[in-house]
């Protein structure tokens, strides 16, 4: 098989004896960085340790699943164990997952700048994501919450009685986390760029972050001051969302999803600007309509403000609203079509190669797309009153956000390991890994949608036995999938000691990132570039390697 | 910058020869620096109004369903109070302002005076706030079951609640002047700990400009500051006409 790894001779390449890991050495020198590098290694450790633990809650939930009666737990442990898979996964992993690891490490270097912003606010921001997770663990260790990850009033004002509050708090101090994040990523894209260096010059990785930092600037604190009248109604009871008192439970899920949606935003967006990258890297191509695909996730986030309401179809709101709202999720179909098209005319005539960072591209634009097809049963209003708070949707949104997002995360992290290490992971094990995740995943959440299609409601222990062979399926492919998710974990740890040295470009890649030294200087570049190619200018890169030979020669 | 083989961590001020001392090493120049900083700060500042924003859309919503009770509620507010506590804080944010200006144009003495000023104005509004919070405490007019909520007073024609002089409600519609107090004292209590925050944040900036900070021309922390300061004022200059003024007709 052809591939464009190019690695520079072993027996002589050394990583740089200079860069951001060696620079400082000690605990301290890393627990008090304000290198944007080194708190993305930060969060990239303690983000994959909550992704574990939210892993390990699925395979509870999948177990349990097994069998048609609740055996493995009680109704009540299955409640809380489900909803503290979707807190961890989706406030703890999914939202910091891509921008906070790769976006962090990455955003500076390809605008050209020595950090963030603001270093402080970023290191900050990662303290208050561990605040946040350790509340969330300890509210986990105390008995838990059972109110699903959607907090919805009246059961968490008036009728759990488990943590609620914890976790609110929990998730409030970790939403703080997110504004710091999109606040420092919007002031970096904007005040720091190199000279030369235009808005339609940056890659569309920084594009995807841009507007995923719109949203987390103006959707979080919608949910912060939410999650505040949620616990001053548990705590001296006022009556903002209380029925018995005048007020609107309906009024919570409207503030609520005005961030939670715009949040899956959040989560995939990140994940698709990984993906214009990798797709443009293996097919050695600019990314075909540049423009459309930079709008397109503009557009996604301004869209993703006004389509809140799909989520309470069902919840009692008007049938104008539904009306309007259904019309307005069709329109965010658009910008995400857009970007699969246009991935897809960016590998026509490409040269394509498969190494695993594609591998985990293509796996996202075909699980993307079926989870994003399958998002306009749900934003039709007819079908949506027969598939919300089905398996259908559960497959749905795990179609997007474990198939899309996961897979991007999973393909990032290849792609720009080698910049973060210094050293390749190994190619065909993580090929292999790229393929068992593939298909670990379609076994597990293919089979939801055909069992919620047949009525089998979520967040239930117990289901009626026709539902079994199809739940089988699914646990049977969630341990497949778990393979699929440890094998990466421990190739990239072993990588950091074995893995061949990857020099500054082992793609052969465009973007500012890859043309300094891997591991990356502290300071990025010892001189700031004048930027002049235009992106994804692989002629550019060519010249630049012949000039490289004749120079030489 | 491209002599700078400085140690790249950020808080480590280190002078760079040409570069003052207080520019951070990631900055290309002091220019870009303030650009930079300023810039943040009123993205923050749209973060503050997305989370009050949550706010002021639960109070438009239940004002218009349940206005007798908003009416009949705003009135026990205390006006007097309110108003004072208006132009205490116009006046901090006068002085605020000065202290900006003091800082700008390096007037040490003008700074210190101008931030005890805003020190004490602060201290002022939130003095008033305690006493109103307090009537409301005897006046059983706290949300919620610990404090014993009683709207009952908004029923009876000769109860304390009425002197305003407006009309009984039904029982039904005086039982929503609950919803009204919850967002009274979300509404104004978020505001408190914004006023509250920001005299933890005067006092540090007091006790530096005191030993002599602020006179080197650097002056980001103050004027952002400043921004915040106005910034909460401002949000008071909404609440006041909203929960005090706008029900309020002869």
């Amino acid at each position: 098989m052809s591939t464009i790894v190019s690695l520079p001779d072993q027996s002589t390449a050394r990583i740089p004896k200079r860069n951001f890991i060696t620079n400082e050495n000690g605990l301290m020198s890393w627990l008090l960085t304000g290198d944007h590098k080194r708190i993305a290694i930060l969060y990239l450790i303690s983000i994959t340790f909550f992704f574990f633990i939210g892993g390990a809650l699925a395979g509870l939930i999948r177990l349990e699943l097994l069998t048609p009666q609740s055996d493995l737990m009680a109704s009540d442990t299955y409640n809380k164990v489900f909803t503290m898979h979707g807190v961890i996964m989706v406030f703890l992993f999914l939202v910091p997952s891509v921008p906070a690891t790769l976006g962090n490490f990455l955003i500076p270097i390809m605008i050209g700048a020595r950090d963030l912003a603001f270093p402080k606010i970023n290191l900050l921001s990662w303290y208050l994501y561990l605040v946040g997770g350790a509340m969330t663990l300890g509210a986990m260790i105390t008995g838990g919450v059972d109110t699903g990850w959607t907090f919805t009033t009246p059961m968490s004002t008036h009728f759990s009685n488990t943590n609620v509050i914890t976790t609110g708090l929990a998730i409030f101090v970790a939403g703080f986390s997110s504004i710091f994040t999109g606040l420092n990523f919007i002031v970096t894209i904007h005040r720091m760029r190199a000279p030369g260096m235009t808005w339609f010059k940056l890659p569309l990785f920084v594009w995807a972050h841009y507007a995923a930092s719109i949203l987390m600037v103006l959707g979080t604190p919608v949910l912060a001051i939410t999650l505040v009248l949620v616990v001053l109604e548990r705590t001296i009871g006022i009556g903002v969302f209380d029925p018995t008192k005048g007020g609107d439970p309906i009024l919570f899920q409207h503030l609520f999803w005005f961030y939670s949606h715009p949040a899956v935003y959040i989560m995939i967006l990140p994940g698709m600007g990984v993906i214009s990258e990798v797709i443009s890297t293996f097919s050695r191509k600019r990314v075909f309509g540049y423009t459309a695909v930079a709008f397109s996730s503009v557009a996604i986030a301004v869209f993703g403000f006004f389509v809140w309401a799909h989520h309470m179809f069902i919840m009692g709101v008007s049938n104008y609203a539904v009306l309007v709202f259904s019309l307005l999720t069709m329109l965010v179909a658009v910008p995400s079509a857009i970007k699969i098209f246009n991935w897809a005319f960016t590998l026509y005539k490409g040269s394509i190669t498969f190494e695993t960072p594609m591998l985990y591209a293509f796996g996202f634009m075909g699980l993307f797309t079926i989870g994003g097809l399958t998002g306009v049963f749900l934003g039709a209003s007819g079908t949506d009153i027969h598939l919300t708070e089905t398996y259908f949707i559960v497959a749905h949104f795990h179609f997007v956000m474990v198939g899309g997002m996961l897979m991007a995360f999973l393909s990032g992290v290849h792609f720009w390991w080698p910049k973060m290490t210094g050293r390749m992971y190994p190619e065909k094990i993580s090929q292999l890994a790229a393929v068992v995740t593939f298909i670990g995943f379609n076994f597990t959440f293919f089979p939801q949608f055909l069992v919620g299609m047949l009525g089998m409601p979520r967040r239930y222990a117990a289901y009626p036995h026709e539902f079994q062979v199809l739940n089988v399926f699914s646990t049977a492919g969630a341990s497949i999938l778990g393979v699929g998710y440890l094998l990466p974990m421990i190739y990239l740890i072993w990588s950091l000691k074995y893995g061949e040295i990857a020099g500054n470009n082992p793609w052969q890649a465009t973007g500012l990132e890859w043309q300094i030294q891997s591991p990356p200087l502290t300071e990025n570049f010892t001189t700031i570039p004048i930027v002049t190619q235009d992106v994804y200018d692989y002629e550019w890169l060519e010249r630049q390697k012949e000039h490289e030979v004749t120079h030489v020669g | 910058m491209s002599d700078s083989h400085a140690v790249a961590v950020a808080g480590h001020e280190e002078a760079h020869g040409e570069h003052p001392a207080y520019q951070r090493h990631h900055f290309v120049s002091m220019e870009q620096q303030n650009e930079t900083v300023s810039f943040g700060m009123w993205l923050f500042l749209l973060t503050e109004i997305m989370f009050f924003g949550g706010l002021f859309t639960a109070y438009l919503i239940y004002r218009n369903w349940y206005f007798p009770a908003f009416v009949a509620a705003s009135h026990t507010l205390n006006l007097w109070e309110g108003t004072i506590n208006t132009f205490v804080l116009i006046s901090s944010s006068f002085t605020m302002a000065m202290g900006v200006w003091c800082a700008e144009t390096k007037r040490s003495k003008g700074l210190i005076w101008s931030l005890i000023g805003t020190l004490i104005l602060g201290g002022v509004f939130l003095g008033i706030k305690y006493d109103e919070y307090h009537e409301k405490y005897e006046l059983h007019h706290i949300p919620g079951e610990i404090f014993h909520f009683n709207s009952q007073g908004f029923v009876h024609p000769s109860a304390e609640a009425l002197k305003g002089g407006e009309k009984p409600l039904a029982p039904d519609m005086a039982a929503k002047t609950e919803v009204y107090f919850s967002l009274y004292f979300a509404m104004t209590g978020m505001h408190a700990l914004h006023m509250i925050i920001g005299i933890v944040l005067l006092c540090g900036m007091l006790w530096k400009a005191s030993h002599g900070g602020y006179m080197n021309g650097h002056i980001a922390f103050v004027e952002n500051f400043g921004l915040y300061w106005h910034f909460v004022d401002i949000v008071w200059i909404f609440l006041f006409p909203l929960l005090y003024l706008i029900s309020r007709h002869a």
